[in-house]
């Protein structure tokens, strides 16, 4: 008996008891529609997270001071004892590590802008010019923080849209004076519109020279200093060059941490993949639960049929003929339930994102290819033992089944 | 073509054992048609599925055209089933879910035939036992005699040389039962071995030879003059 042969026999079968089949078929549906949709969503934050982090502009290093020795990771807790990273140590940077195209220090804390009557608690970034490069932000209208604003520590602001909007709705901001912190500052540009990125609202945001802000917040150390090279190649030198200058100016000490872009990439996408391993593995388990459903039908379908069975031993089938048309049959169930399941899953997963946007989703063809070849070996492991228990029959006793 | 030699079949029911067949030798001929006779429960059916390869007996040998049946496997078994004997049940033993001609082409999937050639050849047989006009109803759609047709037609639709017939007429009226039978001994006319079990004289009047069993043994095997 040929394979296409049995195939017909099976299909006749499922479609001679449609609603059972249906729902037997639904435990399958479900199981392959989690796990196409919770991977493509554990992939979609990874496909996300990976351009966000891209975007932060490119051969990105970031130099915090502190020391730890993990890896990647984001800003490490920054011990009272270290030294701390300053305004010099960026400058010695600017001017002697000639790998780096920039070196841009940053301060970073909170603060209440305040225009007329209106006020606003909102980031507040102390940087120099370069970090428009650095970051990949640029000035919308008017001027950045100019170097000589830097030198002079002027007390200029530049503002986000959003700060912008809240504060001046549609009137022009520029020259203006604004109150921050019991200091007036004058309005000098406003950002592009970005949007957020990775968490956080850029446009909420006022950029003031880093001098300016270290005055500001009382400091006289920074959060940190970004650096870029312009080729990856130059990555690996460039740390070297910057840990050579900085320990020099540190008493020989390395209490700082560079962090390179490309291994907060590597991190975030080993944390991202784990997280979807566990999504579709939850996913796969209701899966399971689908092929303990087939199986409970063909066990209810083999006793069913015990007299169909010693009919056709009785006329020649040999027990492999009887074991192949029960187990196509389970297989057929549940690759059909698979590939309902697939369309399904695809089909919401590319929908979500249309009205969760949110939830970013990416449908890879790997999770496509694993769930359906998980729901028909489903079908095999879980049709194999009824099937074998149909074949097995004696004619005589299934012959006489009642 | 068959030979028993001291066949039995005993069925173990808790601490006795029960022989429904309880040594049975007999030869059969090419060709011949008979009747099997016997009081309730003295083993006409046991002997019959023992003859089918339905059922294995528990001791004795058993020959079919010189092959040693007792010694086989399930698979080979099967295609005894399939190729070498037809077997009409009591209780027609149709697959209810398919067309009369669906289930006479039933034995050719086993053998391997391709589809189109299937029905080219089931088509014949059903004309032969006259259900050329009832090919596509299923069981349920068919009378009792029709049903008992269609299943000598998948009997016979292999051609195999051997035919068993356990109590054909058995659920059937007189007129119907008369056509089984006027169809059963023309097959016989063409060649075909036929082993009719009945508990009716008229049948078993119109067969030449008439075994007679009782209590799991052969009380009598007379052939008619
Ligand atoms: N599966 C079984 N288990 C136990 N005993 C059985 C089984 N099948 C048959 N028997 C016994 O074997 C004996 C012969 O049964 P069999 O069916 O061959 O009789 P029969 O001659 O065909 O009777 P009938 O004319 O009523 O059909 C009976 O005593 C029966 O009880
Ligand atoms: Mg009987």
């Amino acid at each position: 008996m040929n394979f296409l042969e049995t195939f017909k026999v099976a299909l006749e079968a499922i479609l001679s008891n449609k609603m059972r089949s249906g729902l037997t078929m639904l435990g399958v549906i479900i199981g392959v529609l989690a796990v196409i949709l919770l991977v493509s969503i554990g992939e979609g934050a990874r496909v996300y997270i990976t351009k966000e982090l891209t975007g932060l502009g490119t051969n990105l290093l970031i130099i915090t001071p502190g020391k730890t020795t993990t890896s990647g990771g984001f800003h490490p807790p920054s011990a009272g004892t270290v030294r701390k990273l300053t305004y010099d140590d960026a400058q010695a940077l600017r001017r002697r590590a000639w790998l780096l195209t920039d070196a841009v220090p940053i301060v970073l804390g909170t603060g209440r802008i305040k225009f007329r009557n209106l006020g606003r608690d909102t980031m507040v970034i102390g940087t120099t010019p370069e970090f428009q490069r650095v970051r990949n932000l640029f000035i919308g209208i008017g001027n950045y923080v100019s170097q000589n604003d830097v030198d002079t520590k002027a007390k200029v602001v530049v503002l986000g849209t959003k700060v912008k909007e809240e504060l001046f709705g549609d009137q022009n901001a520029l020259g203006q004076v604004v109150m921050l912190s019991d200091a007036r500052y004058r309005v000098v540009g406003v950002m592009q519109k970005k949007g957020t990125s990775l968490g956080w609202d850029v446009d909420d945001v006022i950029f003031i020279p880093v001098t300016s802000g270290q005055d500001l917040f009382s400091t006289d150390s920074l959060f940190e200093i970004l650096a870029s090279t312009p080729r990856a190649e130059d990555v690996e030198r460039a740390i070297a060059q910057i840990k050579d200058i900085l320990i020099k100016r540190h008493a020989h000490k390395e209490d700082f941490t560079i962090q390179t872009q490309g291994a907060m990439l590597s991190t975030m996408d080993t944390i991202l993949g784990v997280l979807t391993a566990v999504l579709g593995g939850i996913a796969g388990i209701s899966l399971l639960v689908g092929g303990i459903g087939i199986m409970n039908i063909m066990l209810v379908s083999v006793r069913e049929r015990t007299r169909e069975i010693g009919i056709r031993k009785a006329i020649g089938a040999r027990n492999s003929d009887i074991m192949a048309q029960f187990l196509i049959e389970a297989i057929t169930l549940s690759g059909v339930g698979g590939v309902i399941g697939i369309i399904l899953g695809v089909g919401l997963a590319l929908l979500i994102p249309l009205f969760v946007t949110v939830l970013p989703t990416s449908v890879s063809l790997w999770s496509i290819a694993m769930a359906f070849s998980f729901s028909m070996a489903v079908g095999v492991f879980f049709g194999v033992y009824p099937a074998r228990k149909a074949s097995l029959q004696d004619p005589i006793t299934a012959l006489r089944y009642e | 073509m068959i030979e028993l030699r001291d066949i039995s079949k005993n069925y173990r029911m808790g601490e006795l054992d029960i022989c429904a067949l309880c040594g049975v030798s007999l030869s059969v001929k090419q060709g011949e048609l008979i009747a099997v006779m016997g009081p309730s429960g003295s083993g006409k059916s046991t002997l019959m599925n023992v003859l089918g390869c339905l059922d294995r007996p528990t001791g004795g040998t058993y020959t079919f055209e010189d092959r040693e049946i007792s010694a086989m496997s399930d698979d080979e078994l099967a295609h005894v089933r399939n190729a070498k004997i037809g077997f009409v049940f009591q209780s027609f033993n149709l697959l209810p879910r398919f067309t009369a001609l669906k289930n006479v082409e039933m034995p050719l999937v086993y053998s391997g035939v391709p589809g189109r050639l299937r029905t080219e050849r089931a088509i014949p047989v059903l004309e032969k036992v006259g259900l050329q006009d009832r090919m596509f109803h299923k069981p349920t759609e068919l009378s009792g005699g029709q049903q008992q047709r269609v299943a000598i037609a998948r009997a016979l639709v292999n051609r195999p040389p051997l035919l068993l017939a356990d109590e054909p007429t058995g659920n059937l009226d007189s007129r119907s039962g008369a056509e089984i039978l006027n169809i059963l001994s023309d097959l016989n006319h063409q060649g075909v071995t036929i082993m009719i079990v009945t508990h009716d004289h008229d049948v078993a009047a119109r067969c030449k030879r008439i075994i007679n069993l009782k209590d799991g043994q052969v009380v009598g095997d007379r052939l008619r003059t």
